[in-house]
């Protein structure tokens, strides 16, 4: 057959794609689930990391069941569903979802007799989807730790939302306004001038992601507002009394 | 830029012929490997691949992990494409080489993901654009394309290496001198916050150099190179 011919180069493309697609298919079904066992690991070290536990993926799975203590799924009223299990919860799908059917899960991990609760985050940068975990003391109010994760954020700008330096500035600030005693999260500031001042609800921002920082800001106060009901009745004394 | 001398070599039979007396590791044959190395190096002498050589060089191990990476897919493309190059169709051959790399990009990469999760995750966006570095494209249609099986897998390992070979070294300098680590082990001792808490060459009052970390010392450690090269092999001096 002609090589040149129109009707040779349609078939050689042809076969070539369903032969292409074919293997590919095969070799992508059969790594899932090592790959999905590297990303459930890594939301486990994602988790420990927030009360300051950096393990190694391989010991992630011990770890994990060694300091967190509880794992329950809440409904937005602040009552426990013990019907879905909180590892599995897809936060991506749950945000579609209207708020009365979503499912908050929320980690309770105990570390020398105290207590911390994590709560996964997700919300949008710029770009794409931002997420990320946050760990609360139990006062309900300080913020022991937080990490950050982005699908595709400007490297160098938004995408520095993962560093620890920039993690590090989350630690020890609080959740409830010091004054009025509401629950205000914390605020990405431009042009922050506080210092190191932790109960003024805001941390500097990271120049040339203004869009990513805000998406931070909006995503701890959305995600947070649903834990209220159920966290202050774990704790009573909650910010009022600081 | 490409160095001709190496292919067009235009009859079939000739080749055939050829091939079948010559030992596996032939003169020629070991030339093709070596070649890249060092008088036809793709980094520092064709100048190619440059924007892979700055972005993941910071380390050495996402470095030795983006030259195996790359390794893999231009011995295997060069294979794949060498197999076929008497059915492919001239017309669209530049497609089907694409095809062929990005399918063992994408094999890569998820080989990668199941057993090499962290680095998969630092190389990211790297891995992928294998497809695009003008290495393994330029060496499927100056070589592949027109050699036989075996000589376009030495072919394609030769090349691969050459770029590797800069890679590691690039990679060699600007963690030691950007980071002070190797492998991100503390070669030059430890940086405490006091020089009272540092050791090593720290507690000299030795610091790390910040702008290695960036990617513009890709280009000033491949600018040394090429210069430490020329100066060895003088052949590849320009004359004008």
């Amino acid at each position: 057959m002609n090589r040149d011919s129109n009707a040779y180069t349609f078939i050689f493309a042809t076969v070539m794609v369903i032969v292409v697609a074919a293997s590919l298919a095969i070799a992508a079904t059969s790594l899932k689930p090592m790959q999905n066992e590297n990303v459930r690991k890594e939301k486990m070290q994602n988790i420990l990391s927030t009360i300051g536990v950096e393990v190694e993926r391989e010991q992630a799975g011990e770890e994990f069941n060694k300091y967190i203590k509880e794992q329950i799924s809440l409904t937005a009223d602040g009552s426990i569903d013990e019907s879905v299990n909180a590892f599995n919860i897809d936060l991506a799908k749950e945000l579609k979802k209207p708020v009365e059917e979503q499912r908050f899960p929320l980690y309770k991990a105990e570390i020398e007799g105290k207590q911390y609760f994590i709560i996964p985050l997700r919300g949008a940068g710029l770009w794409d989807a931002i997420w990320g975990y946050i760990s609360l003391e139990d006062d309900i109010n300080t913020i022991k730790g937080a990490v950050f994760d982005h699908k595709g954020e400007t490297p160098g700008l938004g995408a520095e939302i993962t560093q620890s330096w920039f993690e590090k500035r989350f630690e020890e600030e609080k959740i409830f306004d010091p004054e009025s005693g509401e629950f205000v999260g914390v605020t990405v500031m431009k042009g922050y001038s506080g210092g190191n001042n932790k109960d003024d609800n805001a941390i500097d921002a990271i120049s040339g992601a203004t869009i990513t920082g805000d998406g931070v800001t909006d995503m701890i106060y959305n995600r947070l507002q649903y834990y209220m009901p159920y966290l202050k009745q774990q704790n009573v004394k909650v910010a009022l009394n600081n | 830029m490409a160095n001709k001398k190496d292919n067009k070599e235009k009859s079939p039979l000739v080749l055939f012929v050829a091939e079948e007396k010559e030992p596996l590791f032939s003169k020629k044959n070991r030339k093709l490997l070596s070649d890249p190395l060092d008088d036809n190096n793709p980094i520092t002498v064709q100048v190619l691949g440059i924007c892979s050589a700055l972005a993941i060089t910071v380390q050495l191990k996402p470095a030795i992990v983006m030259a195996i990476a790359v390794l893999a897919v231009m011995a295997f493309a060069n294979m794949i494409i060498s197999m076929i190059r008497n059915l492919i169709p001239n017309r669209i051959r530049i497609i089907v080489q694409l095809v062929v790399v990005a399918a063992l990009v994408i094999l890569v990469d998820q080989v990668l993901k199941a057993f090499a999760y962290d680095v998969s995750k630092e190389l990211s966006v790297f891995v992928g654009l294998i497809i695009t570095n003008c290495i393994v494209m330029g060496r499927l249609e100056a070589f592949a394309l027109g050699n036989g099986v075996w000589k376009s897998f030495l072919d394609g390992v030769g090349n691969a290496a050459g770029y590797g070979l800069i890679l590691v070294i690039v990679a060699f300098f600007r963690e030691l001198l950007g980071s002070g680590k190797l492998f991100g082990f503390e070669v030059l001792g430890h940086k405490g916050a006091t020089l009272a808490e540092s050791s090593g060459l720290y507690a000299l009052g030795y610091e790390n150099n910040g702008l290695m970390l960036l990617s513009p010392a890709a280009l000033l450690v491949v600018g040394v190179l090429i210069w430490i090269q020329r100066a060895r092999n003088r052949k590849l001096i320009e004359k004008n």
